[in-house]
């Protein structure tokens, strides 16, 4: 002990705090740092395709690099289409878990196994997903697009939809159940108490209560099917061209990346770059905007406990 | 009916009991269709693990867990260097975002009224939706170009970079839960300000930083998109920081998408001690959240 405080006078009273307070605030600043240059990279190596067809190359349809056209549309409409197509499908089903882990079942048995299990699924890595999707729900998607005079490719927008469903419903869940469980118990108290069922409860005081939440929820996970990359690569189907229909083959920003980034060279790489960057905007605001949103219930919730 | 709080006489005055009987009529209906579409995420969930275990259980032995990979066309060949490199890769992505991710969720949480904290704090939540291919561009263009070669030390950063934004929400979090009685109890002894900090707090914040750094791992473990075009994947067993190196998801990927039925299969076994990994790491977190969690 008397070594230590001996070390410490040498250095100046509260070096090691400056040190410490200095170290911390530096890490701080390398994060900032960091994410500027996550930007500066992908603008700076993007550049060269910006300086090419300028900002047209949103809105152009074509993407052919051996004849050099390159227009990111095809992309940016098949994230799209996907993700919107997946978040649909999982808002009906993240809401009743929520609602059957938040209400009904709240702490009981069955509400456990059944939180366990979508734990589960958000375990199971993208990659096994994909490989899943391939081996056994491809030949059902062809079966059902026979069955209905389509083409039957197997691999396309439906069975990522389907795959990216399962991949979402445990986050939307998570968010869900979250926000749910803040409703205040004396609020649903006061609706029994005057004689609402339990569907006029949820329909009239919990999802209005949590409506703001939700919506961050959803804006979330819309974020996270559109950068969902591996699952979605290895079943839409690689096709460049604007989806005709559900059961045709596309492809998305992450999905083109990770088909022809290895390969690429010079312009076509600079193109790849600029999709990510796209990407990475779109998803960036996306979160931006959860987050505030989420933010502000957050600051309900505290303004909650400090009344009590 | 209830609306905004205030309880409205509907117009139509139906008689009462056949009302009730209506209103009680939907709840049941309601709830039986909640009930159905919870019920309904099992069955994905079911036929997933049923098929991961069936087809996985046929491949994996220990030969399978600790042989390396043959060319196409020879039977056999294990996912040995994929196990070794997946360990490497996590472990790189480890050291390089704990210290970082602990020393800004520090900042984030005790200067909390600082521009840079508030910044800090919304710019990391945000970079938790950072797409993980777009990670892997951007880790390309800074080590892999640079060094004219796929390296595990470019898997590493991608990893590190996915995993810094949860282990900073995580440090923040356990501090920021923290009662102000600790520090002034360590204050009031005369203890420093750093030594108040590393002494007293993150000791007492460990339970939730450390299940912050395992969740992140988890995460990880089975992310094949940032590794695509960092750390490449190999055929052979490699320990060198500056060579491509193999990942488990990374083998499931390279053998699900090869024309080869045989292959297939060697996907199927190497998914299945993915999923493995990645459950018992689940697994694992649950049980040091609850064994370990300190109340104040």
């Amino acid at each position: 002990m008397g070594r230590n405080v001996g070390v410490r006078n040498r250095l100046g009273p509260m070096t090691g705090d400056r040190i410490f307070r200095f170290s911390i605030s530096c890490s701080s600043f390398l994060m900032i740092f960091i994410l500027f240059a996550i930007f500066a990279t992908l603008s700076y190596f993007s550049f060269p395709a910006i300086k090419k067809v300028g900002l047209s190359v949103l809105l152009r349809k074509t993407w052919n690099p051996h004849a050099g056209e390159f227009g990111i549309l095809p992309f940016i409409v098949g994230t799209l289409l996907t993700s919107f197509l997946a978040i649909s499908l999982t808002i009906p089903l993240s809401l009743s878990i929520a609602l059957v882990l938040s209400e009904y079942l709240r702490d009981s048995k069955i509400a456990t196994f059944l939180k366990g299990g979508i734990e589960l699924l958000a375990g199971i890595p993208s990659v096994v997903y994909g490989l899943w999707g391939l081996t056994y729900l491809v030949p059902v998607v062809r079966e059902v697009a026979i069955l209905l005079n389509k083409t039957p490719y197997g691999v396309g927008v439906l069975t990522s939809v389907l795959v990216l469903v399962v991949m979402i419903v445990p986050y939307l869940v998570s968010i869900a159940t979250e926000v749910m469980a803040l409703v205040p118990s004396d609020l649903k108290e006061a609706a029994y108490s005057l004689g609402a069922t339990r569907y006029e409860t949820i329909r009239h005081v919990i999802l209005p209560y949590s409506k703001a939440g939700i919506i961050a929820g959803i804006i979330l996970s819309f974020g996270r099917a559109m950068g969902e990359t591996m699952a979605v690569t290895m079943l839409i189907g690689n096709s460049n061209h604007i989806p005709r229909d559900l059961f045709g083959p596309a492809n998305t920003m992450a999905s083109v990346i990770a088909n022809e980034f290895q390969e690429s060279t010079g312009i076509t790489f600079s193109f790849l770059v600029l999709i990510g960057l796209v990407l990475l905007c779109i998803t960036f605001l996306v979160n931006i905007l959860g987050n505030a949103i989420l933010k502000k219930t957050g600051i309900v919730r505290e303004r909650e406990v400090s009344c009590l | 009916m209830l609306v905004n709080g205030v309880v409205r006489v509907r117009k139509s005055q139906q008689p009462v009991r056949e009302r009730t009987r209506f209103r009680i009529l939907r709840d049941k209906l309601f709830r039986y269709v909640v009930f159905l579409l919870s019920f309904l995420i099992l069955t994905p969930l079911i036929v997933i693990l049923y098929h991961i275990s069936l087809k996985g259980l046929k491949v994996v032995s220990w030969d399978f867990l600790f042989s390396l990979p043959k060319p196409a066309g020879e039977q056999g060949g294990g996912i040995y260097n994929s196990i070794v490199g997946s360990i490497y890769l996590v472990s790189l992505g480890f050291i390089f975002s704990v210290p970082l991710g602990v020393a800004v969720g520090i900042y984030v949480s005790e200067r909390k009224e600082t521009l840079l904290a508030k910044l800090t704090g919304q710019l990391s939540s945000v970079m938790q939706g950072v797409p993980s291919i777009v990670v892997g561009i951007i880790v390309y263009c800074w080590l892999v170009l640079p060094f004219r070669t796929f390296s595990a030390l470019a898997g590493g950063v991608a990893l590190a970079i996915m995993m810094v934004p949860l282990v900073i929400k995580a440090t923040e979090e356990t501090l920021n839960a923290l009662p102000s009685s600790l520090r002034e109890a360590s204050y009031a002894l005369g203890v420093s300000y750093s030594r108040t900090v590393l002494k007293v707090l993150v000791p007492s914040a460990l339970n939730g930083i450390i299940t912050g750094i395992l969740v992140s791992v988890t995460r990880v473990f089975g992310e094949t998109a940032p590794l695509l075009f960092t750390s490449f994947g190999s055929q052979y067993l490699s320990y060198s920081i500056l060579k491509p190196i193999d990942a488990i998801p990374l083998r499931v990927y390279t053998y699900a998408m090869s024309p080869y039925p045989e292959w297939h299969d060697l996907a199927w076994g190497a998914s299945f001690v993915l999923a493995t990994i990645v459950v018992t790491l689940n697994i694992l977190t649950k049980v040091i959240q609850r064994r370990w969690k300190v109340r104040f």
